[in-house]
């Protein structure tokens, strides 16, 4: 009576993580203890069934695994203090019955999502709380993800659900007002899982957990379960515009390819159109913010068959927006990238000023690489070389470092950049 | 951000140092100890303390690239005893986990303050170039 394991399975069992442990953590009242138990019940299925073969009904499948676990444990602490103090005798009340197929809420993710990236916790913390609850993710499997060892992991989570515990946060959907003031916290969870996966996704880390492909698997989910919400259809259109362009962003030894020499042919076309598509749908609803900004920005660039067709005016435009929306230092300092696409890099130059008394960048690489770049392209090669290597100086990012080293070099020896297609 | 915490010590005579077998108890603890808060409060990467420099050989690449070794030259005051990797959230987090390390306790439970050197691992995810 059960399927053989394929290729979906493995799917399908993460899916189920974050139901089970909803169904769980609400029938004992303790979510930190419930999250464990629904680990141990995902590595066991892991095990038995690839082997054995999926259970006719694997959701209560799992969720009889974790309840096993919850009450044994449960016993247990009863024996224990029953040893110390003699209390009678409560392991019939305290364990419920298992009924797999009640107390099932479709909005069980939604709560774990909101509870795993609470402003309280650290973003890191945030992050490996969310990929094993809501994500399902063996504790080993993020820590493989972040090359940090299994245990310092495991304490990472333990810690986390220890400040919620703290925090007095209980098991039940936030109000409409309270999910608006905290959805950019979770968004910018699933953003951060998605820009750590999508920037290490090169060669040597090939074998690691695709970490974009879990937060774009994660962001959709979150779609599902708010659907009139355009910054989730935004930051969903983003992931997949961006990592649409995977393929071509590093070359054969590794090495960072820019977006404005990457062969176009390598992008993905089935991502560029459903984040188009998806784009378009949540811009025809009104207000717009952060995310679908920046995915309008990207399907500007992945629109362009060729760098040089590029629509600089059109980003240029969404960036002056993002700007008023939502303002920080690196949107400045891509803005004064369009500006100088559109305007010629003395343009670019003169915004990058603004930037040089903000703390918040004052010793950045960013601002450094831009400026050798925008120096480049007004001919003052040897400005340029002097930020590039500044900039080489600054990043804690190998690649980044092996480009920018590379473009002072070119630089230096003369060699004008082939595929500059910037002078406009 | 993962950050690399290097310490420094300094080199008297050949060999281990002769402390009084209580302050050595003390020392081996502090640093039992932090490398389990380091542990629990999931920072720690990892942690490994070196030999002592009679051991260390300094190595070259000699005629067809065989290795030409040498012993470690005595002028060299300062030795790498041990490194930790820790994966923090700021700078001034692997800083505090720093001085921390500066002051374990030498001869007589007095801090050591040895000299810490801190530098960032390059383990940030590279971002779109232009």
């Amino acid at each position: 009576m059960t399927k053989p394991w394929d290729m979906t399975s493995e799917h399908l069992l993460r899916e189920l993580a974050p139901q089970v442990l909803g169904a769980v953590a609400r029938r004992f009242r303790d979510f930190s203890s419930a999250e464990d138990a629904v680990q141990e019940a995902m590595i066991a299925a892991f095990t038995q069934w690839p082997q054995e073969g999926i259970p006719d009904n694997p959701r209560g499948w799992l969720i009889q695994v974790a309840s096993r676990r919850m009450t044994d444990q449960v016993r247990s602490e009863i024996a224990r203090r029953h040893r110390e103090t003699a209390v009678a005798s409560e392991v019939e009340t305290m364990a419920p019955t298992v009924d797999v197929e009640s107390d099932m809420d479709p909005d069980d993710t939604l709560i774990l999502l909101f509870m795993c990236c609470h402003p309280a916790l650290t973003s890191s913390s945030a992050i490996a709380l969310t990929l094993r609850a809501v994500g399902g993710l063996t504790t080993a499997e993020i820590a493989n993800a972040f090359l940090v060892p299994e245990a310092t992991m495991a304490q990472r989570i333990s810690r986390a659900k220890q400040s919620i515990k703290t925090s007095g946060l209980s098991f039940r959907l936030p109000s409409p007002k309270e999910r608006a003031e905290r959805l950019p916290a979770v968004l910018h969870v699933l953003y951060l899982i998605f820009n750590e996966g999508y920037a290490s996704s090169v060669g040597a880390h090939l074998q690691r957990l695709d970490l974009a492909q879990e937060a774009i698997r994660l962001t959709r989910s979150a779609k599902r379960l708010l659907p009139d919400d355009g910054e989730v259809a935004g930051l969903l259109a983003l992931m997949l515009l961006t990592d649409a362009r995977r393929a071509a962003r590093t070359g054969p030894d590794e090495e960072l390819i820019p977006l404005t020499s990457q062969d176009r042919t390598l992008w993905d076309r089935a991502e560029i159109s459903e984040g188009i598509e998806l784009l378009t749908a949540t811009l025809s609803k009104g207000t717009v913010g952060l995310y679908q900004l920046q995915a309008a920005i990207a399907a500007v660039h992945d629109e362009a068959a060729r760098a040089e067709d590029t629509d600089w005016p059109q980003i240029l435009a969404l960036y002056e927006l993002l700007r008023r929306v939502s303002p920080s230092p690196m949107v400045t300092l891509n803005h004064a990238i369009a500006a100088a696409m559109v305007h010629g890099p003395a343009k670019g130059l003169e915004l990058l000023r603004a930037l040089d008394t903000d703390s918040r960048l004052a010793e950045h690489y960013r601002l450094d690489a831009v400026r050798g770049h925008l120096l480049e392209m007004l001919g003052d090669y040897e400005s340029a070389v002097r930020h590039y290597r500044v900039a080489a100086g600054r990043t804690t990012s190998i690649p980044e470092r092996n480009y920018l080293m590379t473009q002072a070099a070119r630089l230096d020896e003369g060699t004008p950049k082939a595929d500059d297609h910037a002078r406009s | 951000m993962k950050y690399i915490l290097m310490m420094n010590t300094m080199r008297v005579g050949h060999g281990v140092p002769a402390w009084p077998k209580k302050d050595l108890q003390a020392h081996i603890a502090f640093m039992m100890n932090l490398n389990k808060d380091l542990r629990e409060s999931g920072e720690l990467v990892s942690a490994e303390g070196l030999s002592f420099p009679d051991q260390a050989k300094l190595v070259r690449a000699g005629k067809d690239a065989a290795p030409v070794t040498d012993g470690v030259f005595p002028e060299s005051k300062e030795f790498l005893a041990g490194f930790w990797i820790v994966d923090v959230e700021t700078a001034e987090r692997a800083y505090a986990i720093a001085a921390k390390v500066s002051g374990a306790p030498g001869p007589g439970g007095v801090p050591l303050n040895m000299p810490i050197e801190v530098r960032p691992v390059m383990s940030a995810p590279p971002q779109e170039m232009l």
